[in-house]
């Protein structure tokens, strides 16, 4: 039960921020420099007269208040309708749905990797503290933290694609394209992970209830799995949550040096071309998709520490 | 236990034998870029096809690019050009934040209610990507992208700013200046901004480094810097083309962002404060 009233409170407050990131998003499009009907026109190829601008502003619904126009935009947005491209005339919808599926399997595929590589890696940083094995780990978390990625990207390029041959350079058809990309969206999470890891398990094995069940005869691995590991995991899981927001920043430059056809390059493209209603509904969609992100992290944790619950609900912190 | 002072105290040695050699070489790369006219035997935008793609050598150091410039002074008019601007960015996001969260964390009330919902629709975007598309919006170039930076970054710091002031404003000392009638603003300036200082300086390090990483990258897909400046990332940009025959074009402007990002990393990870690589400003809060 606690949990239930748990979930529905977290799903409330995404309300308010979803609302604000719709309006920052909304008044993106009001900063112009440019009129976005003479965007729409120069975009389009189509000379600037004084009555196609007009016919152009009542067309994207430019005519009415700025109130009236937000609403329109949140109305827009509930039904899932982002508007049509100025580039392409295509709506914006179709045309995410098209390249979702590319940017899902990198950002999940780069996620999962980042998990399965830093979670024996923190457990064998923290056994073997100020060992070998501590150095190497720490000197890893150490590179993925000062690498820039798009320079990380040309170097794998560099070596497995150009030099060795090992991987394919661009495009997006099998399995084998997306080994190269995943990777270098995963360096810098399994960085962070791993540190993180590491310092909840050191903290984790100073408990006395580790020196208890020593004294009861329980093994290390035992000990581990079934006490330590389920507290350590936890900032671990706050980081993914809030790294959700790193990972599609990077899956914009990632996309472009691959030459993935994902929404991350659909949208340099359209920054390119001031295709005004994709830049809009993407960083919306991106909003989305951090809070949500956040949200799924932070009932992992209420679901990992029941805890978490009855502190939220006795109004402290 | 004395073996763990004994630990405690080689840890110390250890971190601070690390500071003095980052902080030196980070002074060194600084100096270099200052004195960038002095020390660089060629002018980096001179245009010279008749020595294009030369390999390293007692000329050229680094050897030349695409177009004949000499890539070593490249890199070291970079430098001016990449720290020059992030330290930039990182005062007037600085300067920004302090303002926003003193007033907000200060005053509390509706003020502080307003500003935080501010910053949570600021916050539910992935910075860099909110970053891109007011470039967007405003066209390239690196004023539009220092100013979306700043707007994007002042944010984090706004928030710090205000956690840290809603601690110090508890403090005795505060209250003792209140009961005397002192103005918030002299107890602001007088009291609380001194106390935040060192946390600051940890977190100013390390973003310093951040905005570095930042701004090449934006430079990189095309949007910050633009072509002719000798900036890495740009420079990788122009390199990548000839990523099969003249690899060096963007291997070394990268090792130089990467030497720089790591060298203030180090740099903060001593100040200390600093666990897991991540800037304090980055983490969750527990606000409201």
């Amino acid at each position: 039960m606690k949990l239930y009233s748990y979930v529905w409170k977290r799903i409330l407050t995404m309300v308010p921020v979803l609302l604000g990131a719709s309006f920052v998003s909304f008044l993106l499009l009001r900063l112009t420099p440019v009129d976005p009907a003479k965007a729409y026109l120069s975009v389009s190829n189509i000379r600037p007269t004084e009555e196609a601008i007009q016919a152009i502003r009542s067309q994207l619904g430019l005519d009415v208040p700025f109130w009236t126009q937000y609403a329109n935009w949140l109305w827009q947005l509930c039904r899932f309708d982002f508007g049509t491209s100025f580039f392409s005339k295509l709506s914006v919808g179709s045309e995410f749905m098209n390249r979702l599926p590319i940017t899902a399997a990198l950002a999940l595929v780069s996620l999962l990797l980042a998990i399965a590589v830093s979670v024996p890696l923190g457990i064998v940083s923290a056994l073997g503290k100020n060992r070998p094995i501590d150095h190497i780990c720490r000197f890893l978390a150490f590179l993925g933290a000062s690498l820039p990625q798009f320079w990380l990207a040309y170097m794998l390029i560099y070596f497995l694609s150009v030099k060795m041959d090992w991987f394919p350079l661009q495009g997006a058809e099998s399995w084998r394209y997306y080994v190269l990309p995943s990777f270098t969206l995963a360096f810098s999470l399994i960085a962070t992970y791993s540190r993180l890891l590491r310092a909840g398990l050191l903290e984790g094995l100073e408990e006395p209830f580790v020196l208890y069940a020593r004294a009861r005869g329980l093994g290390t691995y035992a000990i581990l799995t079934k006490h330590v590991l389920r507290h350590a995991v936890r900032p671990v899981v706050t980081a993914a949550g809030m790294n959700l927001g790193k990972l599609f920043t990077g899956t914009v430059i990632v996309e472009q040096i691959f030459g993935m056809p994902g929404m991350g390059g659909f949208f340099l493209e359209s920054v390119f071309h001031r295709d005004y209603p994709v830049i809009q509904s993407y960083i919306f969609v991106m909003a989305f998709v951090f809070v949500l992100g956040n949200l799924a992290a932070d009932l992992i944790q209420a679901w990992i520490d029941p805890r978490l619950t009855r502190f939220e609900e006795k109004g402290g912190k | 236990m004395k073996d763990r002072h004994k630990a405690f105290a080689n840890l110390l040695v250890r971190r601070r034998w690390m500071l003095y050699l980052s902080l030196s070489v980070l002074l060194a790369v600084v100096v270099c870029g200052i004195f960038a006219p002095y020390l660089a035997p060629h002018d980096p935008s001179f245009v010279d096809f008749s020595h294009k793609l030369e390999s390293p050598s007692w000329d050229y150091p680094l050897g030349t690019d695409q177009l004949g410039r000499c890539l070593f002074s490249r890199l070291l008019y970079g430098t001016r050009v990449s720290l020059g601007l992030a330290l930039l960015i990182v005062v007037a996001c600085l300067l920004s934040g302090l303002l926003i969260g003193c007033l907000s964390g200060y005053s509390g009330g509706w003020i502080d209610h307003a500003v935080m919902r501010v910053c949570d629709a600021v916050l539910a975007f992935p910075s860099l990507i909110l970053a891109i598309s007011l470039i967007a919006v405003w066209g390239a170039g690196w004023k539009q992208m220092a100013i979306a930076l700043v707007i994007v970054q002042t944010v984090y710091y706004a928030r710090f700013v205000r956690g840290l002031v809603i601690n110090l404003k508890q403090q005795t000392y505060v209250t003792a200046a209140r009961v005397c009638g002192t103005n918030p603003v002299r107890i602001l300036m007088r009291h609380i901004v001194p106390n935040m200082l060192p946390p600051l300086l940890v977190v100013v390090t390390l973003e310093i480094g951040w905005v570095i990483m930042d701004i090449s990258a934006l430079s990189f897909i095309g949007l910050g810097i633009q072509a002719p400046t000798a900036e890495w990332g740009a420079m990788i940009n122009e390199g990548k083309s000839f990523i099969r025959s003249h690899p060096r074009l963007m291997i070394a402007p990268g090792a130089m962002i990467f030497v720089m990002v790591a060298l203030l990393n180090l740099v903060s990870d001593a100040f200390g404060e600093n666990k897991g690589f991540g800037s304090p400003l980055r983490r969750k809060s527990k606000s409201t």
